[in-house]
C-alpha cells in the first residue's frame, strides 16, 4: 500500500508532468534541430515564433468561442490550430525572403546567421506583444481533467490521487502523432528524403538537381508548423504569456543539443532528459521519502534540490556538461 | 580552355580534352597540373574565360552544374561523394532527382553493375568500406543515365586490389556506351584502360595520344611514370 501510494505520488507530481512538459520541449526542439540539419544555423527566433503561432491560435479561438463554436471536452484551440499553422508558415516564409534569403546568397557563416535570427527575435518579440499585450491570456476550454485526483481516490481507495488533465493527454496523443508523421516524411517521401540529403551532403545534394530553396521552403513550413503545435499545448497546460515562450528557448536548445543537433531522433530524447531533470530536481520530494522511509529517518526537510524558480538552472548545467563532454550530443549530431 | 576560380588568375592556360562516346579518357599529371580544375571547368564549376566546352555538339559554357546534370553530364568528385546517412538505396533515388520517370530499370543496371551495393541496400552508405562508398559514388551519378561520367580520382584511398576492381567496373560502364572522363594519381593502371590520355602540366597540355602511346612514350615515362 505504501509502495503504491509513492507509485501514484510521483506519478501524480513526476511523471505525468514531466512527460507532458518534455513532449512539448521534444516538439520544440524538433523544429530547432531542423532549421539547424538543413539552414545551418541555430535559430534564436523558435521561441518567438511558438509565442507568435500560439497568439493567432489564441485569437481565432477567442473568434470561434464567441461564435459559438465547441469541441465538446476537447479545448476549442484544437480548431484554431490549422490556422495558427497557416498564419505561422506565412509570417516566417516572408521573413526568410525579405531576411534569412539575402544572407544565404552571401553565404555567411553561422554565426552571423544566429545574430540574425537574435535580430528576427526581437522584431517577432515585439509584434507579438503589440497584438496580444504581455500579459498571462487563458484560452483553455473543455473537460478540465481526463481523470480527477478525487475520482481516482475514490476508484481505487488509495491515499493518494492521480489527476490528468486533458492538456496533458492531448499534448502527449498530438506528439506521438505529429512526430509519427514527421519521421514519415522525413524517411519515406521523395521531398523529405531530398531534405536529408541536403542536410547530409549539400553540395552533392545540390549535383543531384535537389532544389535548395524548395527545401528550405518546406523546412520552414514544417518548422512552423511545430512551432504552433508546441507553443499552443504548453499554453494549454499552462498558460499564454509571451516572456514564459522567450524562456523556453532555453531548455528547448538544451533539449536540441543534449540529443544531438541536426538530429530529429535526438531533438525527441533530449526533451525527456530536460524535462525530467527538471521536474524531479525541482520536486519536494519529502512526502515520497515518508512513504517509503522508516519514520525514524523521515526527512525534517522538504527534500528538494532547488527551487522552482532555478529551474533553467537545470537545462544550464546539462547544457554546459553535454557540451564539455560530448558535444555531439546523445544521438551523434553535429558538434556545435 | 582558360580560366580560374572566381576572379582568382587562370589556373589553366589552355587545356584541351576530348571524349568521344563509349570511349575512356584520362587526365595525369603532377601535383598541381590543374587535373581536378581541367575537369571541374568541364563541368561548369570555375570560370572558363576563353575557350569552349561543347557537349553534344552543343556549346554549354554558360550552363550551370545542375543544368549539365540534366543535359546528361554525371559527376563524382574526389570527397563528399555520397549520403553518408542516408542508406544505398536511398542515395540511388537522390541520384535519380532529376527524372520524373520510373528509375527502377537504372537502379536494376547499377544493382547488376555493383553486386555488393545490392546486398548491402538498406545499410546506411556511411558504414560501408572506401571501395563500396565509391561504387555507392558511383552508382548514384549513373542513376541519371548521363552520356559522360566524370570521376574525380575514384581509386584515391583504396587498395590495390580494390582499385583493379575498380577499373574493371569503370570499362564496363563504358562499354554500356558511356563515355568516361576521369582524373587519375595511379596514372600507369589507368592509362593501361584508356583510350585516350592527357598529360597535364602546370595548367596546359603536355603530351596527348592514346593511353598505350603514352605510356611507350619515353620522355611520359620517366617525368611521370618513373622510368
Amino acid at each position: 500500500m505504501e509502495l503504491l501510494n509513492t507509485l501514484v505520488l510521483l506519478a501524480n507530481f513526476v511523471f505525468v508532468p514531466a512527460i507532458a512538459y518534455g513532449s512539448q520541449l521534444a516538439l520544440g526542439a524538433l523544429g530547432v534541430t531542423l532549421i539547424y540539419g538543413i539552414l545551418r544555423f541555430s535559430n534564436f527566433a523558435h521561441g518567438d515564433t511558438m509565442a507568435f503561432g500560439t497568439m493567432v491560435t489564441v485569437l481565432v479561438t477567442w473568434l470561434l468561442q464567441s461564435l459559438g463554436v465547441s469541441l465538446g471536452p476537447l479545448p476549442t484551440a484544437l480548431l484554431a490550430l490549422p490556422f495558427g499553422i497557416a498564419v505561422t508558415a506565412a509570417l516566417v516564409l516572408w521573413t526568410d525572403r525579405v531576411v534569412y534569403k539575402f544572407y544565404r546568397k552571401q553565404k555567411a557563416k553561422p554565426v552571423i546567421l544566429v545574430i540574425v535570427s537574435m535580430g528576427v527575435m526581437f522584431v517577432m518579440n515585439g509584434l507579438v506583444r503589440f497584438i496580444i499585450g504581455p500579459d498571462d491570456q487563458r484560452f483553455a476550454d473543455g473537460e478540465r481533467f481526463i481523470i480527477g485526483a478525487r475520482d481516482f481516490k475514490k476508484m481505487t481507495g488509495l491515499d493518494e490521487g492521480l489527476a490528468i488533465k486533458t492538456s496533458q493527454g492531448l499534448t502527449v496523443v498530438t506528439a506521438v502523432l505529429v512526430v509519427a508523421a514527421l519521421f514519415w516524411f522525413l524517411n519515406h517521401t521523395r521531398t523529405g528524403k531530398s531534405m536529408r540529403a541536403y542536410s547530409d551532403n549539400e553540395d552533392l545534394a545540390l549535383l543531384s538537381g535537389i532544389n535548395p530553396e524548395r527545401v528550405v521552403a518546406v523546412t520552414w513550413i514544417l518548422v512552423a508548423a511545430l512551432a504552433t503545435v508546441a507553443g499552443v499545448l504548453y499554453g494549454l497546460d499552462k498558460s499564454f504569456k509571451p516572456f514564459t515562450y522567450f524562456q523556453l528557448l532555453l531548455p528547448i536548445f538544451a533539449s536540441a543539443i543534449v540529443g544531438g543537433l541536426g538530429s530529429p531522433l535526438g531533438a525527441i530524447a533530449g526533451g525527456f532528459v530536460i524535462a525530467f531533470s527538471e521536474v524531479t530536481i525541482t520536486y519536494a520530494w519529502k512526502k515520497a521519502a515518508g512513504y517509503i522511509l522508516p519514520e525514524s529517518l523521515a526527512p525534517d526537510g522538504l527534500l528538494q534540490l532547488l527551487a522552482v524558480d532555478y529551474k533553467f538552472a537545470v537545462s544550464f548545467v546539462i547544457l554546459v556538461v553535454v557540451l564539455l563532454f560530448k558535444p555531439t550530443g546523445l544521438f551523434k549530431g553535429k558538434s556545435v | 580552355m582558360v580560366g580560374g576560380y572566381g576572379r582568382g588568375p587562370d589556373i589553366l592556360q589552355g587545356v584541351t580534352i576530348e571524349v568521344d562516346r563509349g570511349e575512356i579518357a584520362v587526365i595525369v599529371g603532377p601535383n598541381g597540373a590543374g587535373k581536378s580544375t581541367a575537369m571541374k571547368a568541364v563541368f561548369g564549376m570555375l570560370n572558363v574565360h576563353s575557350g569552349s566546352v561543347m557537349f553534344d555538339g552543343e556549346d554549354i559554357r554558360t550552363l550551370t552544374p545542375q543544368a549539365r546534370v540534366a543535359k546528361g553530364m554525371g559527376f563524382v568528385p574526389q570527397t563528399h561523394n555520397i549520403f553518408t546517412s542516408m542508406s544505398v538505396e536511398e542515395n540511388l533515388e537522390m541520384g535519380a532527382f532529376l527524372r520524373k520517370d520510373d528509375f527502377a530499370d537504372t537502379m536494376e543496371q547499377v544493382y547488376d553493375l555493383f553486386p555488393i551495393l545490392k546486398e548491402k541496400r538498406n545499410q546506411h552508405a556511411g558504414e560501408l568500406s572506401g571501395g563500396q562508398r565509391q561504387q555507392v559514388a558511383v552508382g548514384r551519378a549513373l542513376m541519371t543515365q548521363p552520356k559522360l561520367l566524370m570521376l574525380d580520382e575514384p581509386t584515391a584511398g583504396v587498395s590495390p586490389i580494390v582499385m583493379d576492381e575498380l577499373f574493371d567496373r569503370i570499362i564496363e560502364v563504358a562499354r554500356t556506351g558511356i563515355s568516361i572522363l576521369m582524373v587519375e594519381q595511379n596514372a600507369r593502371q589507368a592509362l593501361e584502360i584508356a583510350d585516350k590520355g592527357y598529360v597535364l602540366v602546370q595548367g596546359a597540355n603536355a603530351h596527348t595520344g592514346t593511353g598505350k602511346e603514352l605510356l611507350a612514350d619515353p620522355q611520359v615515362r620517366k617525368s611521370f611514370l618513373g622510368g
